[in-house]
């Protein structure tokens, strides 16, 4: 996925002169294409993402749209209050862009996953959180972007991400896609953990249960209407995310469901246990060992809908 | 710079710390010590130094651009941009307080503040961001970014400093409002910032120090020769004193938060006064 971003990206800073790309020493071997076209509008800060956003933002201002680009939490956690007092009071066209969201660096360990993103970054006022879950939702997911004016976060994946999709993508922030119907629950997940998803969706089929598939790629603003929908429609609703269970896309779809008053239905959220990912391995070997994978998925649903 | 151009330079510091005096009185807050400090650095740069300014044309493209970044001490330069007419000085009456136009920090929601700024350290990256797009574009517009020691303790400040030495962008300068007084104490008790010039060098940047940062004069002589060297970026570390202009506030770090109190206002404002600006 990060090669298709890298490659749509460049193929905007062709027609864009405003695309300025700000790294922090991050970006070997899928930058290359950026710098060597474009060197007068990129910068590598070096080990410095305080510096990066700072920078960014700075760019910005001057009227161009301005991506920061690193891996996993490094250009969000760390310079979480430049992003909060520059990027997003000023309501700057930045663009954060993270590579490898959740475990999907998964051996390297926690201090490469990005696990709390989706909560902290959608608690940022003017900041919109995107999470795509394959490759033709990312490539659209970056023209989106692009095109958006203010702050934008955006979770990539790493590489070789099977597809989710069956035919082709529309992407619209803020609009959730709805991948397969279903009318027995609803499942709705955000980023690349939709693959096990969908594979669970496909074991519940087997047995019986027709969910329904949902791509909630925009976390925030979240699409209360499609939520909405699913509770009326389908009357029970599963989240996942990889991600903690604090705050990411299961809160917000909780928090939007009790403010909608439809609230009373069966209802879980699958996510990461509120601990520390100490065990070591691949992202898919991770999830399992976290309750992600496919069966644990498939149970959930059948456990609401007991 | 005349005698008379010198004079309303002087007049117009003066001016902005009669208005530091009052608002911090009247909103009861903290920070006149860091206004005081810096109101001469402000009056040279706004009415000598920066190009393409006006109050009715604060969005300029070609204008020099200031990032104030010691927000705690944007008193000052509100009002100095209320003095200027960037907006109503009545506005300075409501500094601090409920329902009021100006914030304890700098915010650029009002006239001519390019960035808002509170938390330290974050002035000298976007200077950086905005210094780059402008070197590489050829633009002639400069960008300055005003620091404190405090901004100087923080390892934001240094890694802007090291990129932009790094690339040699000489339409950046960084002017450093040195009282070398802090929070809780003395700079050099806390982390002491000496030889800071050296330091500077050493990242590649030209720096020089103004012995007297209140000196108008010497401000704007150092201040109007930026780029002090061709292919470097340029500080300019003003000496200056924390309270500056008010006999008990001088060098005294307790008036890093005191608020003031009436007696302590007329005080003030009388020893301003009896200097004959």
């Amino acid at each position: 996925m990060r090669a298709a971003f890298n490659k749509e990206l460049l193929a905007i800073a062709k027609k864009d002169p405003r695309v300025h790309m700000i790294l922090a020493d991050i970006g070997y071997g899928e930058i290359e294409g950026f710098a060597n076209a474009f060197p007068e509008r990129f910068i590598n800060c070096g080990v410095a993402e305080q510096n990066m956003t700072g920078v960014a933002c700075g760019v910005a201002m001057e009227g161009n749209i301005a991506i920061t680009y690193s891996i996993a939490n490094f250009p969000t956690l760390r310079c979480l209050e430049q992003i909060r007092n520059d990027v997003c009071y000023h309501n700057a066209n930045v663009k954060i862009v993270i590579i490898g969201g959740g475990m999907a660096y998964g051996p390297l360990g926690i201090s490469h996953h990005s696990t709390e993103d989706l909560a902290i970054m959608r608690a940022l006022p003017n900041m919109v959180v995107i999470a795509p879950c394959d490759i033709p939702e990312a490539i659209e997911a970056t023209r989106a972007m692009m095109a958006y004016k203010g702050p934008v976060y955006y979770r990539c994946g790493y590489k070789k991400e099977p597809n989710i999709y069956d035919s082709p993508v529309k992407f619209k922030i803020g609009r959730a896609n709805i991948i397969s119907d279903g009318s027995d629950a609803t499942m709705i997940f955000a980023g690349t953990i939709g693959y096990n998803c969908k594979l669970a969706v496909e074991q519940l089929a087997r047995d019986g249960v027709k969910c329904r598939l949902v791509s909630m790629h925009t976390v925030k603003p979240l699409d209360v209407e499609t939520v909405k929908r699913a509770a009326t429609e389908t009357g029970a609703i599963l989240t996942v995310e990889e991600h903690n269970i604090c705050g990411g896309l299961g809160s917000a779809v909780a928090e939007a469901l009790m403010d909608s008053g439809a609230g009373n239905i069966p209802f879980k959220r699958l996510a990461l246990p509120d601990v520390n990912v100490t065990k070591i391995g691949s992202q898919k070997w991770l999830c399992d060992e976290y309750g992600l994978g496919v069966k644990h998925i498939v149970a959930a649903v059948k456990e609401i809908l007991k | 710079m005349n005698e008379q151009e010198s004079l309303e330079c002087r007049r117009l510091a003066h001016r902005a710390r009669l208005h530091c005096l009052r608002m911090v009185h009247k909103g009861q807050s903290g920070h006149i010590g860091s206004m005081l400090s810096c109101a001469e650095i402000l009056s040279v740069m706004y009415l000598r130094i920066m190009r393409n300014i006006k109050p009715d044309d604060a969005d300029n493209p070609e204008r020099d651009r200031l990032i104030f970044s010691k927000g705690h001490g944007g008193g000052a330069l509100f009002a100095t941009l209320a003095e200027l007419g960037y907006f109503p000085k009545e506005w300075l009456d409501t500094y601090y307080q409920d329902a009021g136009k100006l914030s304890g920090h700098i915010s650029h929601h009002i006239n001519g503040v390019e960035f808002s700024t509170g938390s330290l350290g974050h002035g000298m990256p976007v200077a950086a961001g905005m210094a780059m797009v402008g070197y590489r574009a050829h633009k002639k517009h400069r960008i300055f970014c005003v620091v404190s020691d405090g901004d100087c303790n923080a390892g934001s400040t240094w890694e802007a400093i090291m990129l932009a030495g790094q690339h040699g962008w000489d339409n950046l300068t960084m002017i450093v409002d040195y009282n070398r007084l802090q929070a809780l104490g003395r700079s050099e008790d806390v982390i002491d910032l000496e030889p800071l010039d050296v330091k500077l060098r050493d990242f590649g940047w030209a720096a020089k120090v103004v012995e007297d940062g209140h000196d108008v004069q010497q401000l704007e002589e150092v201040l109007s020769s930026v780029p002090l060297e061709s292919g470097k970026p340029s500080a300019v570390i003003c000496r200056t004193i924390k309270g500056k202009g008010v006999s008990f506030m001088e060098d005294n770090f307790n008036w890093h938060y005191g608020p003031v109190t009436a007696k302590q206002y007329e005080q003030a404002v009388a020893e301003l006064n009896a200097k004959g600006l």
